[in-house]
């Protein structure tokens, strides 16, 4: 009677003859198409980008990765300041992670393999440099740890896979901005005026509630308002003077919003050094 | 009481395993491999090492002008007038200007960063030496500034930043990439081979 209580709890608890929760992780190839979450427990296969890597000891490196179904995760990983895994461990790096863990908390250690290495196309000029540099900064800054953003993500991948390409790189980071704002809760709503309610017309967006305010409705107020340029609305060709525009009035939701209210402090650096080589290139 | 005695005839012994310890390399069990050999060496090594790294402790210094480590104020480096050929080659670590002595091929003068920048770290510019570098430019006869800094993110960000600083005051260049010496192109990664590829020359 003791037995069968005891295998009904177990099969409740889904612990399996190894005393891990879950089923094991199955061998798959790193590259053999999209990876799925096979356990939730304590021992993970997932992809990742790397965001940022800290030198622990002589040979170890704690590195922060934006996993497609973890977020956020850190994790240490031996050997990382080797010749040989250290190159692998740059800011932007498509990594295959097997994460392991004793407890769930704890930090964890990660097997890593490389997918795609994006510092070539990163280093092939300063845009595309400064570019990457603010991605994996303003991940780093702003996803909140372990939780997952499978969206963000797959527009994060969709993005760094452009690099290099600078004539439609600036564009591509706008629209992953305004799609980072949305999933951090502080979405940008234009699709009418918060005055009148109409759809025609938009020129303008409120610094406070971050929605479209058309010309007539903003009436005195027009001065405090910020621009709202046709490229954010998806209308146009999006010359780059207008997305530096743009550019602009993200900004001021990454400030006011995303750096002050979620993460209460500055917006690191990269991202007004992203957009001071930018407005110089133009 | 006798493992007391114990404990106190070895403390200064075990303090110099500790010490040892942490130093690169080393952990507590080729620490104490390492202290055993040199106290069995005691003529030989122990006490020279001991007193040269009391001259070193009192002595050794940043130069004032490159941040190399010397026992002078201005390294010798800076000092000779041999170096003085108008090239100055940026690293980001005295380790890195030691890399490029011992190729012997550079024959100008150097300046040590300090590290990179890192926006995340708070790592900026004052917190490096680039504004001194600035003000060597300004200040020596510089022509040629080689920026070689690690082919790393930080590292291209950093000669990034300097070249904006110093665009348009002297000529600006950096290190080649590509297949190293003694490299086979199966294990290179494919950032490396498309460096290579995009610096081909004729041959």
């Amino acid at each position: 009677m003791l037995r069968k209580k005891l295998k009904e709890l177990l099969q409740a608890m889904q612990i399996n003859a190894t005393g891990r929760t879950g089923s094991p992780i199955r061998p798959t190839l790193p590259c053999a198409g999209p990876l799925v979450v096979e356990n939730a427990g304590m021992e993970w296969r997932d992809q990742g980008i790397l965001l940022k890597k800290i030198r622990h000891g002589e040979t170890a490196t704690i590195i922060e990765v934006f996993c497609e179904h973890h977020g956020r995760h850190a994790g240490i990983v031996r050997g990382g300041a080797s010749r040989k895994i250290a190159p692998v461990l740059q800011p932007g790096a498509q990594l295959d992670l097997v994460w392991r863990a004793r407890l769930e908390d704890h930090l964890g250690s990660y097997l890593v393999e490389p997918i795609r290495s994006r510092a070539a196309a990163a280093m092939s000029g300063r845009l595309a440099l400064a570019g990457l540099n603010a991605v994996t900064g303003i991940l780093a800054f702003c996803l909140p740890e372990r939780e997952a953003h499978g969206g963000l993500y797959a527009r994060t991948e969709a993005l760094l896979d452009l690099l290099g390409q600078n004539e439609v790189w600036p564009l591509a980071y706008l629209k992953w901005e305004l799609a980072l704002l949305e999933e951090m809760g502080f979405g940008l709503d234009l699709s009418k005026c918060a005055v009148t309610g109409q759809s025609e017309g938009l020129v303008f967006v409120s610094p406070r509630t971050g929605r479209a305010v058309s010309a007539k409705g903003a009436g005195e107020w027009a001065d405090r308002m910020l621009d709202l340029p046709p490229c954010l609305l998806g209308l146009g060709p999006a010359p780059d003077s207008e997305v530096l525009l743009a550019l602009k009035t993200t900004g001021h939701f990454m400030h006011t919003k995303l750096a002050t209210v979620l993460a209460a402090k500055p917006l690191p650096q990269v991202r007004a050094r992203f957009v001071e080589v930018f407005a110089t290139d133009i | 009481m006798e493992s007391t005695d114990n404990l106190n005839s070895t403390r200064d012994i075990d303090n110099l395993i500790e010490l040892m310890a942490k130093l690169p390399g080393l952990g507590p069990r080729s620490a104490r491999r390492a202290v055993l050999h040199l106290i069995r060496k005691r003529a030989l090594l122990l006490t020279p090492l001991a007193d040269v790294m009391q001259v070193v402790a009192e002595t050794a210094r940043e130069c004032l002008n490159c941040g190399n480590v010397g026992t002078l104020e201005i390294c010798d480096i800076c000092a000779s007038d041999k170096r003085a050929n108008g090239e100055l080659c940026v690293v980001e670590d005295v380790a890195d200007l030691w890399a490029m002595e011992r190729s012997g091929v550079f024959k100008g003068r150097y300046h040590v960063l300090g590290g990179t920048l890192s926006a995340l770290d708070s790592i900026g510019p004052q917190e490096l030496r680039i504004p001194k570098l600035i003000e060597r430019v300004a200040d020596e006869d510089i022509t040629e500034v080689i920026l070689a800094l690690n082919v790393t993110i930080d590292g291209q960000t950093t000669s990034h930043y300097i070249a904006d600083q110093l665009g348009g005051r002297v000529r600006l260049t950096t290190l080649a990439q590509g297949v190293p010496v003694g490299g086979e192109l199966d294990y290179l990664d494919d950032g490396t081979i498309s460096a290579a590829l995009n610096a081909r020359k004729d041959i």
